[in-house]
């Protein structure tokens, strides 16, 4: 598995609104598809999205299987001060994406 | 009415398939990052029979060409990212990873993806980066050579062709016997098949700019494989879609890597000279 | 005997197959249904709110949209969420943007299924009660020999 894409700004000022850009490789198996026995292909889906900066939540997604395969997220976030993003992907199997990117805020 | 033989309702889809209005390629141009200026349109190279070519980008929506513009939001980016981590695995009985001969991809493998296929001395047939992959697996690597789409085959290839992202394709047809592959592979273009009665050139040549349905039909340029299809939400590989093609003529069609679609991909590179390298393409 | 095109693109997806059985899609009523489950009593207006979306998609399978809510954005006063509907979908719920002060501004674009052609709807609910919906209908294409 690819790790995730995410896109950040490396530096920024105080009070400044940043996007955020992030991309993950999953199939979002929508549960709506059947194999070649016709059998109905069990959802398996990213369900959840979180993005915390230094600990706080910035944004989420409660996400349901109409959202494409490789999802796609884009948001925005204010910061005033340099710190951590915290990116979390949860599957419907339970397992978590994790990701961090800094940013260095003056 | 009911359909009593198949040659009914097929010759009915053939006329439903009777291409309609037509709408010209975009007049855009593709800079991806805001920096990388493509040509995706070229004067044709000598000898073939369209005037101006155009890379497939020209015929898409705004929403799937703004894509492929932006590296970042590009889905077939993360199949590049999955290659480079295979080109720095190691593999197999010499426990070497493509990066140890090769060492950085950028620099080794710039301009690569442009120039294939190539001909191979050793096994008197054109070679793709797919084959040439294989060759390097087996005799180099002492690893299993990557069965047609499987494994790392896409993602490999996708990111040893984006080296060369933005150089113009070009062959060199006066290697070996490129030229009699470049004929063969001129033959397949042209030759009609399945119970639909199409050759590439009946969608790709004759009605590129005119819409079968909904689809606008482009001139069928490769310069962008391995292409991100939102069809199926990932890396399609050049054989895959020229068997794609075949099979909705309604014909059966040839094996990965045959001779007649190793003929045809000489052929059909051949035709996209002069556009940039765009792997991975971003089509519908 | 007059074979007009409906009959006949039944018949032919029929004969190979593609229709199968019968999908149940979401309708309407399901999509009003769940907009006043977030809404309560509040009255569903339009205008702060804007959702982009193609007129046209070019593959179902990944249409572009993005929604943003304009206004400042304070520690009190915030837009909570923004959920994206479709009146088409086998399930008309897509997603929930969840938002904090700290989002800066009420932005988020995502790329999402679309079953055939129809309606996308957003629904934002803002910290004060105020929900704000804004609509567009999206066309969805069906390709070439492939489908």
């Amino acid at each position: 598995m690819a790790k995730p894409r995410i896109k950040v700004p490396k530096k920024a000022s105080a009070g400044d609104v940043i996007k955020i850009k992030a991309l993950v490789s999953h199939t979002m198996e929508s549960g709506q598809r059947k194999d070649k026995e016709g059998n109905v292909i069990p959802q398996k889906i990213i369900n959840k999205f979180e993005c915390t900066f230094n600990g706080t939540s910035v944004f989420g997604c409660d996400i349901d299987p109409a959202v494409s395969a490789n999802p796609f997220l884009e948001f925005r976030a204010k910061v005033a001060e340099s710190g951590t993003f915290k990116f979390m992907w949860t599957d419907d199997d339970g397992s978590v994406i994790e990701a961090e990117k800094s940013i260095e805020v003056s | 009415m009911h359909f009593t033989n198949n040659k009914t309702l097929f010759t009915l889809i053939g006329i439903a398939l009777c291409v309609t209005a037509s709408a010209t390629p975009v007049d855009e141009v593709l800079v991806i990052d805001e920096e990388l200026e493509m040509t995706t349109r070229v004067q044709a190279v000598e000898g073939h029979p369209i005037s101006e070519i155009y890379s497939g980008w020209h015929y898409r929506t705004p929403e799937t060409r703004a894509l492929e513009a932006d590296s970042f939001a590009n889905p077939g980016m993360l199949g590049v990212e999955q290659g480079e981590e295979i080109w720095h695995t190691v593999e197999g009985s010499e426990g070497k990873s493509c990066a140890s001969c090769h060492d950085d991809a950028a620099v080794s493998m710039k301009g690569v993806g442009a120039n294939y296929p190539k001909w191979d001395e050793k096994t008197q047939r054109p070679k793709n980066i797919e084959a040439q992959i294989n060759s390097c697996r087996v005799e180099n690597m002492g690893a299993e050579p990557y069965k047609f789409d499987k494994g790392g085959q896409k993602p490999l290839t996708a990111y040893i062709k984006n080296q060369s992202l933005g150089m113009p394709v070009e062959l060199d047809l006066s290697e070996g016997e490129m030229q009699s592959w470049w004929e063969k592979g001129k033959e397949t273009y042209y030759l009609r098949t399945g119970q639909l009665n199409l050759s590439c050139a009946s969608c790709h040549e004759q009605n590129h700019g005119k819409h079968i349905r909904a689809d606008h039909l482009s001139q069928g340029n490769v310069n962008g494989f391995p292409t991100y299809r939102l069809k199926q939400n990932k890396l399609i590989s050049l054989h895959n879609r020229f068997r794609g093609c075949i099979r909705d003529t309604r014909a059966e069609f040839p094996d990965a890597f045959s001779d007649v679609l190793m003929g045809l991909e000489v052929y059909t590179t051949w035709r996209g000279t002069g556009l940039s390298v765009e792997t991975p393409a971003v089509r519908q | 005997m007059n074979l007009n095109r409906r009959k006949l693109l039944v018949r032919t997806l029929g004969t190979i197959g593609l229709l199968g059985t019968s999908k149940v899609f979401a309708t309407a009523e399901d999509v009003d249904a769940a907009i006043k489950a977030i809404a309560g009593d509040a009255e569903v207006t339009q205008g702060a709110l804007t959702l982009n979306a193609p007129e046209i998609a070019e593959n179902g399978n990944s249409v572009p949209i993005s929604v943003s809510v304009d206004g400042e954005i304070s520690d009190d006063s915030y837009v909570e969420s923004v959920t994206i509907f479709a009146d088409g979908n086998p399930r008309p719920e897509v997603i929930t943007f969840n938002f904090t002060p700290l989002s800066g501004e009420a932005f988020a674009a995502t790329r999402m299924r679309l079953a055939k052609t129809q309606n996308v709807i957003a629904v934002a609910k803002l910290s004060d009660g105020t929900v704000l919906s804004d609509t567009r209908n999206v066309k969805v294409t069906i390709g070439g020999c492939g489908g």
